[in-house]
């Protein structure tokens, strides 16, 4: 938040406004780091149940698989772009495991098919937003009524069921104790896809385009490829959520992973990362994950009705992005 | 702070090992019974909610968790379902938004010394001890013919309304109807006709039916769709007290035609009896007065017993019948 406050006659402009100390104590992943504290303090107090390393371990899955999109999301909204298929991606995918393991395909097949269609997706949304010049957030509004069309087409109200029984570690298996496969692939991630987006050539490229596509263009990134490989990439994490998810339910039906688009975007976006693009970043993400994850269980515990879950978590989305600015608002004046 | 923490986590992971695999109840606690519905904020279920109470309080000492997801997803009950293992509830009764996609949730539940029923709409086997069906086909067969010749004690001419000639439920219950109506005497089905369970065409066959036989005493619709055009094709055509439409409907859509007279009475399940019966299973299961095993008889209170089938699965009762005189109780609920 290197926001230029009005400088004094002289135009003297500092390298930096304020010490690094002190800007990553006013960071959003620090006020994002403290609202998770404050909601976990609150909840070992609201509920008795909430302290149990077992409770704790089942409350990842309600976030894990959608945090998996969420990183990839996260770089793809980065450079400006957007893609909410993600849902219908994983119903694709899912649907596509099932068909394969109705035709014998053991788990190591079924596991290719999934992570296969993802990417195919990915492939599709990637040629027409980036081959045709569309814009993404219409082309996968399409795709995301077309992936999940062709699961109705498929299933309609029938259900693929008997997955082989070593398929089931994917969603429901611990690694180590209360610490479950999805949890340790989602931290695995998370440090993948932080170091890709702040340590890597390929990170700066992505801030750069979402800053000034025209202007990153003219700097030697070839654009267009690198928003071909962030939908690719789009779409294979959708795949591998869709491994996750169908292995936790043990079956699939078109339905599956209804509405998780918005999730995943309101986990990116209540992460800090810029909607309109140029700014964000993965620690903010994996914050948010949690925030996320520990107000619905939270809540869950006291047997809030899950209407009241939405407007909590809706206000908390508005109150994380307005709070700070209304804050230096209010400095500033 | 961090300490403390840490050891509270401790604690509460050790004491969740020990409590794993056993059932048993520590006196005095109430038992807690988990009443999970598709979807909060739908009539059928407030209903199934408030029979519940009305079991918890004939029991006492137990308390109703009644909850569900916003939207009738497998995946936000199943978020559901595992923050009331995390509660550590007694039982669980679920109504399931997808038979297979809970399984793997539930069996975990039941890893943890949880008993789960399913009841209203079911979960495949290996996910709960048993189901609570809300009634059986021979019992909504025998139904839905009482109904009409209960209104016709010299015998009479009657006609069926069904849905479209594939539909599995209608075929069964009138196969089950046709095995029963020795039982009747005087009571003669002159034709089966089908509205394809939709308004227009059931009311053109309903039509077709009064003109081609005059005399027609009744007719049974089993069908929601079917009941409601049937009765107002008896309205339009004037036939009010001679034709008398019954079968199974909607006491919300439903309610005009008892009004009008059209319909003397209708049947359907009772969602308040179908709470109170789930949870009154739920207890006696959850407390160990009964074992879910084929063959075996589970109280209910009020409602008798259930006996289990090879599935483990049981029917309540017979179809709830619905006339002027608690029509008015219903018609706001479903």
């Amino acid at each position: 938040m290197t926001t230029l406050h009005d400088t004094a006659p002289g135009r003297q402009i500092p390298d930096r406004l304020q010490s690094p100390l002190q800007r990553r104590l006013k960071s959003w992943e620090t006020l994002l780091l403290l609202v998770a504290i404050g909601i976990f303090v609150a909840n070992s107090f609201a509920s008795p149940y909430f302290l149990n390393a077992w409770n704790l371990s089942d409350a990842t899955f309600n976030f894990t698989e959608k945090a998996m999109i969420a990183f990839a999301m996260a770089l793809l909204i980065i450079s400006g772009e957007i893609d909410l298929s993600v849902a219908a991606i994983i119903a694709l995918a899912s649907t596509a495991m099932g068909a394969a393991m109705t035709a014998g395909a053991a788990t190591p097949m079924i596991l290719l098919v999934g992570i296969g269609t993802g990417l195919a997706c990915g492939a599709f949304n990637g040629v027409l937003v980036t081959r045709f010049g569309l814009p993404s957030i219409v082309v996968t509004i399409g795709t995301m009524s077309l992936f999940r069309g062709i699961s109705y087409i498929v299933l309609g109200d029938q259900a693929f069921r008997g997955y082989p029984s070593d398929f089931a570690f994917f969603g429901q298996g611990y690694v180590f104790w209360v610490i479950s496969f999805e949890l340790v692939l989602f931290a695995v991630l998370a440090v993948i896809y932080a170091v890709v987006l702040h340590l890597t050539n390929f990170g700066r490229a992505v801030y750069a385009i979402g800053n000034n596509a025209t202007g990153a263009e003219f700097s030697g990134i070839r654009v267009a490829r690198v928003k071909f490989i962030l939908f690719l990439l789009t779409g294979l994490m959708s795949g591998i959520a869709a491994i996750c998810l169908t292995s936790r339910l043990g079956s699939t039906r078109p339905s599956i992973a209804f509405g998780w688009e918005l999730e995943v975007v309101t986990m990116v976006v209540l992460g800090g990362v810029n909607i309109l693009g140029g700014s964000g970043s993965i620690p903010g993400v994996v914050i948010a994950a949690f925030v996320m994850g520990l107000v619905t269980f939270g809540l869950g515990l006291l047997n809030v009705p899950g209407i009241v879950m939405s407007i909590v978590i809706g206000a908390l989305l508005i109150g994380v992005i307005a709070l700070p600015r209304l804050w230096s608002k209010w400095r500033a004046a | 702070m961090i300490r403390r923490t840490f050891t509270k986590l401790l604690a509460g992971a050790t004491l969740a090992t020990g409590l794993m695999g056993t059932s048993a109840l520590a006196q005095d606690d109430p038992v807690r019974i988990a009443l999970v519905v598709k979807a909060l904020g739908i009539g059928f279920f407030e209903a199934a909610a408030k029979g519940a109470e009305e079991a918890a309080a004939d029991l006492g000492n137990t308390e109703i968790i009644y909850t569900g997801p916003t939207d009738t997803t497998a995946e936000a009950q199943i978020q559901v379902i595992n923050s009331l293992i995390a509660q550590g509830v007694d039982a669980i009764a679920v109504s399931a938004n997808d038979p297979d996609a809970l399984v793997p949730v539930l069996k975990k539940a039941m890893q943890r010394g949880i008993t789960v029923i399913s009841w209203d709409s079911g979960v495949a086997p290996e996910g709960r001890q048993m189901h609570l069906n809300p009634s059986s086909n021979p019992l909504i067969g025998n139904m839905i013919i009482k109904l009409a010749a209960d209104e016709l004690p010299d015998g009479g001419k009657v006609a069926l309304l069904s849905a479209t000639t594939t539909s599995t439920n209608q075929n069964i219950w009138i196969d089950e109807m046709k095995k029963v109506m020795g039982d009747y005497p005087g009571i003669e089905l002159v034709a089966t006709v089908y509205g394809d369970d939709l308004a227009d065409k059931s009311y053109r066959e309903a039509q077709g039916l009064m003109q081609k036989y005059p005399d027609l005493d009744a007719i049974i619709a089993p069908t929601s769709v079917g009941i409601v055009a049937a009765a107002q094709a008896v309205v339009d055509a004037g036939k009010v007290g001679q034709v008398n439409v019954t079968g199974l409907g909607l006491p919300s859509e439903m309610a005009g035609a008892i009004d009008s007279g059209a319909s003397k009475s209708f049947a359907i399940w009772n969602p308040i009896d179908l709470g109170y019966s789930a949870t009154m299973i739920a207890h006696a299961l959850a407390s160990g007065d009964a074992t879910a095993e084929p063959g075996a008889e589970i109280p209910m209170g009020r409602m008798g017993s259930v006996t289990l089938d090879d599935d483990n699965a049981g029917a309540m009762a017979d179809p709830f019948v619905y006339d002027s005189s608690n029509i008015d109780d219903f018609k706001s609920i479903f």
